[in-house]
């Protein structure tokens, strides 16, 4: 039995999606904000986090965005394979609550095209759309808009097996470090380890849509999650980078099978602004 | 640490009187101007052609707003990342007479000989705090290259501005000492 979704609804739900992923920061992730201000030392970086809190608590209230880089749409799809989309493409109905959620809702548009001297295109499409068929007659939509300031201090490293979880975790570390002041600390790190070159990317970026500090339902990766985390939290960047404990709030990381040659590494990197909004349809 | 209260245009005094780590408010007129811009405004110091605007004892606020809703001056407007201008910042300090940066993040060599040599000055805004700054933000006007969208030349009409001081004319910087203290390797 199929189940059919029509497609306007889909467009509607996005454009809410977008707008409220952008002014209301999650649960978890206002959390984790309140739990790094009670661990920082540092006067600066309290003072640093006291403004962030604040921050978010005005995009709250006056519903506007909690950052000015809207980032650009990054859009995850749960499609059941016995749904039937109804009424048109569904990437065109996503493109068009994209393109709604980021007018009506007064959010920055940054899409530009080509890459080199290019245009805007006036209302944040294309958006970025990654879509996993599954079993079952649902779909799920997560909006994660992403910003440029802490995509751009992200990295993938083509490792060797040798390497182990102690090249990783000095990967992970170098590139924080690298980082420094610019992604907007204190971040979130997401890890990918394994899979090849694209699938270790994909998968740092889904370890960031987990609620911001769960820990990895395996032991020993959560295991991992904590070792990486205070060694990033030893570099001293501190929140804004001016220096302190808290560099990163939490690192999320997803493990997926290697060929036997390669050992892929993806950093992730979030900006203290963890934003994404989910529904099931 | 009290806070300084400054006021643009910035001049050789009032710069000198910075130092790294100070907080402070800024009033005054700021603009607005990130990646494109910076090209096109080195572009044509490069043709030796006139700025659409005179830079002179200015400061730069590197930020792509959101749109304002109806009734409000600007949207969300929160510092971008200071690297990707460090390639035109030293021409703009030494023949546009820039005196300012605000941004969030690092800046290269080049960029610290230039605000040494020129004494000019480098702050950092709270990144991500882009819906807390837009309420010292009182007005906004473009005032160039308007098909940018968010990326157009603005000027910003401020008044108490948070900002602090990373990069002052003494050579001192405030991500490099403060991240040395707290690192514990």
């Amino acid at each position: 039995m199929t189940r059919s979704i029509e497609c306007s609804r889909i467009t509607t739900e996005v454009e809410r999606l977008c707008r409220e992923a952008n002014c209301h920061l999650g649960k978890e992730e206002r959390e984790i904000l309140e739990k790094a201000l009670e661990e920082e030392v540092s006067p600066e970086g309290i003072g640093a986090l006291k403004l962030l809190i604040e921050n978010a608590k005005i995009a709250e209230r006056d519903d506007v965005p909690i950052c000015q880089d809207t980032g650009a749409a990054v859009i995850f799809l749960e499609l059941g394979q016995d749904v039937r989309i109804e009424g048109g493409y569904l990437y065109d109905a996503i493109n068009a609550g994209v393109a709604q959620g980021y007018t009506n809702g007064y959010l920055r548009k940054s899409m530009v095209f080509p890459p080199v001297d290019g245009k805007n295109s006036g209302d944040n499409t294309p958006a970025i759309i990654h879509t996993k068929i599954v079993p079952g007659d649902h779909l799920t939509v997560t909006v994660a808009p992403k910003g440029g300031g802490s995509e751009n201090m992200s990295a993938v490293g083509m490792l060797t097996p040798a390497a182990g979880y102690e090249g990783v975790k000095k990967f992970v570390v170098d590139t924080v470090k690298k980082a420094g002041s610019n992604p907007c600390p204190p971040i979130i790190v997401g890890v990918g380890i394994g899979g090849n070159f694209e699938k270790c990317a994909l998968l740092a970026k889904e370890a960031l849509l987990r609620p911001a500090g769960e820990a990895s339902p395996i032991a020993e990766v959560a295991a991992l999650e904590k070792d990486f985390l205070k060694a990033i939290n030893a570099l001293g960047i501190g929140p804004q980078g001016f220096g302190g404990r808290v560099t990163a709030m939490a690192v999320h990381i997803e493990l997926f099978a290697r060929h036997i040659a390669s050992f892929p590494v993806a950093v992730n990197i979030q900006c203290h602004a963890a934003r994404h909004k989910r529904i099931t349809l | 640490m009290p806070i300084k209260s400054i006021h643009t245009p910035l001049t050789d005094e009032s710069v000198s009187q910075l130092r790294s780590g100070d907080q402070v408010l800024i009033t005054g007129t700021i603009y607005a101007a990130r990646d494109t811009v910076h090209k096109r405004l080195v572009a044509l110091l490069d043709k030796g052609e006139k700025l659409p605007v005179d830079l002179k004892g200015q400061i730069v606020y590197y930020v792509g707003p959101t749109p304002p809703r109806p009734g409000k001056g600007i949207g969300s407007a929160g510092p971008t990342t200071s690297g990707r201008m460090d390639p035109y910042t030293p021409r703009l300090i030494a023949d546009a007479g820039l005196k300012g940066m605000i941004g969030k993040g690092l800046r290269s060599q080049d960029v610290k000989k230039a605000i040494l040599a020129k004494k000019a000055i480098y702050f950092a805004a709270v990144g991500g705090a882009g819906a807390l700054i837009a309420k010292s933000i009182k007005k906004a006007e473009v005032v160039a290259y308007p098909e940018l969208g968010p990326e157009a030349l603005q000027a910003l009409e401020v008044e108490d501005f948070p900002a602090t001081v990373i990069n002052d004319c003494y050579g001192a910087d405030l991500y490099e000492e403060a991240v040395a203290k707290y690192a514990e390797q």
